[in-house]
């Protein structure tokens, strides 16, 4: 097991966001996280890169408590891509990419040639290459997220982390993201909003709603006709698609 | 074809190093030229060449003979000045550009933490109420003000884990309420001599600063040069945030306490020798920035060049402008200031 939820709790305050959350991700799958806005994703999400701690149970990492780790050794192995990260700083593609090197490098170490390779990788894998000297505040949103996950494939991962990283972009670019993400042979986990994105593109799904988890499993398993109107109050029919085997919703007019 | 790329790279590594080391002398050269030519102005006017050969006797390098009096001069006056003022200029510049990159806003400056105001308020307590019976000068009555005000903005901002707004918020509010200190014990109990020298003293003067003055600011511009410099690529992890710092393994409050301690330890030394320097800590950043880029391994070293030319520069303006009189060196970096920062604004639009 790679990514492993035990039991997690953690509160703002005296409410309740994330209420007794358990699941194990499977290595080199794609696992997606369903859910109505304020279901917890996002925060389920930050429990898992570490940036915020559990009142109580435990995120495991290959069989050990996250919270042993050091801040670095967990950025070593685990990449994060929060919502609509930007900056004013006036970088190039190239250095938001090296950024991701950062956990890989010591304090006064110089740049390596395996950081280089990683970077010209990341760059290549997310077809950002023809890209790299152009300036951060130039690119559109599609290419802004690109860099972003150039980044956290430039740390390396074995688990890739991103939080609706399909908001804002138009449909090409929603698609040749998911489609990226979900070839890479590493362990992702993914909050999305479209369930027929999420139909396509992820080997199981979890349902969040109130904090809890109302459902989990493969797609057609998950995705049906009673789950949709219960946890996101719309009527819809499912099927299997005709052209990719997958659920594909309906929604009612 | 990878021995060519090899050969390549380490030829593209030397070249850069050349380039490196080539700017790294000509900055110098120019922070000598300026600081030379600053400690020729004055009542007594020093040719440059006389300057330098009253440095080289002084250190045993060469043994020419000169005039008794402009050795003196310019070792026990003019010099210590000059090189406090390029200090200063460099620490200012340096904690300017910690205190944006860390709080992620371009208004940022080395007294968004309520410094100056802290400073201010601890000066008019010796000064005016009279507090330590003279026993405390005015100077560590400053910096514990400077502190004093760090401290009520860290508790403010709930220690390192507030977040930037927060600790912004809670800089104005220290502001705000030091500066209100300072303005009553003024008016309720100072009188108009006094009200003036206070007044005289925030906008800043190099006036009667002398070598242990020198030593005690090199050794903090120093240290703190080194230490920001071991927190370059943190820095840079700092562009996208707090939260995407901590994504890729940045102890975030632990840096954040850590720089913003130093920041203030740095500032608070300036402010308390030579009063508030407004202006420097905001603009040489942006203007660094500029000219080597958004990173911090470059930003910083240009910060502190660029941070001690301007002040001399400044200086210099602040004994000539007007005839037997020197002008508060606060009025002078915002007189000249703020025309070079409106070209350069004006630039950074046409290059967007």
């Amino acid at each position: 097991m790679s990514i492993k939820a035990d039991n997690l709790v953690w509160k703002i305050g005296a409410k309740t966001i994330i209420d007794g959350i358990s699941f194990a991700a499977e290595p080199g799958k794609v696992l997606g996280l369903l859910g109505p806005n304020g279901s917890g994703k996002t925060s389920l999400l930050r429990l898992l890169a570490r940036l915020k701690r559990p009142h109580a149970g435990r995120v495991m990492l290959d069989d050990r408590d996250l919270a042993t780790f050091r801040r670095r050794a967990i950025a070593q192995r685990v990449a994060f891509i929060e919502q609509h990260a930007t900056t004013n700083a006036n970088l190039k593609v190239e250095d938001v990419v090296k950024l991701g090197r950062f956990p890989h490098r010591s304090m006064l170490s110089g740049w390596t040639r395996e950081d280089d390779a990683a970077v010209g990788e990341a760059l290549e894998r997310t077809g950002m290459s023809a890209k790299r000297l152009d300036a951060w505040q130039s690119l559109s949103g599609g290419e802004k997220q690109r860099t972003h996950l150039a980044r956290a494939l430039a740390q390396s991962p074995r688990e890739l982390i991103l939080d609706e990283p399909t908001n804002h972009l138009d449909v090409h670019h929603q698609i040749s993201l998911l489609r990226l993400v979900s070839s890479l042979p590493i362990t992702s986990i993914i909050a999305l909003h479209d369930l027929n994105h999420a139909a396509m593109f992820c080997d199981r799904l979890i349902v969040m709603q109130a904090g809890k988890v109302v459902a989990a499993g493969q797609p057609e398993e998950v995705l049906t006709r009673d789950l949709l109107r219960e946890v996101f109050s719309v009527e819809a029919h499912v099927e299997p698609s005709p052209h990719h085997s997958r659920p594909h919703i309906h929604f009612a007019r | 074809m990878s021995m060519a790329v090899s050969v390549n790279r380490l030829d593209e590594r030397w070249s850069r190093f050349v380039w490196l080391a080539g700017l790294l002398l000509a900055s110098l050269v120019a922070i000598a030229l300026v600081v030379g030519i600053s400690v020729g102005i004055g009542d007594m006017p020093i040719p440059l060449a006389t300057t330098f050969a009253a440095i080289t006797n002084k250190l045993g390098w060469t043994s020419t003979e000169l005039n008794r009096i402009h050795e003196t001069i310019v070792w026990d006056y003019r010099l210590s000045r000059a090189l406090v003022a390029a200090l200063c200029g460099a620490g200012l510049a340096l904690a300017g550009a910690i205190m944006q990159s860390l709080l992620r806003n371009p208004l940022a400056e080395p007294y968004v933490l309520g410094i100056s105001a802290g400073a201010s308020t601890g000066a008019v307590l010796i000064v005016i109420l009279g507090l330590g019976a003279g026993a405390v000068s005015l100077s560590t009555g400053a910096f514990a003000g400077a502190f004093a005000a760090f401290l009520f903005v860290a508790l403010l901002s709930n220690g390192a884990r507030g977040g930037a707004d927060r600790t912004i918020l809670a800089g104005v509010a220290a502001s705000q309420l030091f500066n209100a200190a300072t303005s009553y014990i003024v008016t309720t109990a100072g009188n108009a001599q006094q009200a003036r020298d206070v007044m005289f003293w925030l906008l800043g003067s190099f006036g009667g600063v002398r070598w242990p003055e020198f030593f005690l600011v090199s050794v903090v511009v120093g240290l703190g040069l080194v230490a920001c410099l071991f927190y370059a690529r943190v820095l840079d992890a700092f562009a996208f945030g707090d939260e995407a710092a901590a994504s890729l393994g940045v102890n975030v409050g632990q840096t954040r306490i850590i720089l913003f301690a130093l920041t203030a330890v740095m500032t608070a030394t300036i402010v308390s020798m030579v009063g508030t320097i407004g202006f420097v800590g905001l603009v040489v950043p942006h203007a660094a920035r500029f000219v080597v880029g958004p990173r911090h391994s470059r930003l910083l070293p240009a910060c502190v060049i660029v941070g001690a030319i301007f002040m001399v520069l400044a200086d210099i303006a602040s004994r000539t402008l007007i005839p037997q009189q020197t002008l508060p060196i606060g009025v002078v970096t915002a007189l000249v200031g703020v025309p070079f920062f409106s070209i350069i604004l004006y630039r950074m639009q046409r290059a967007s």
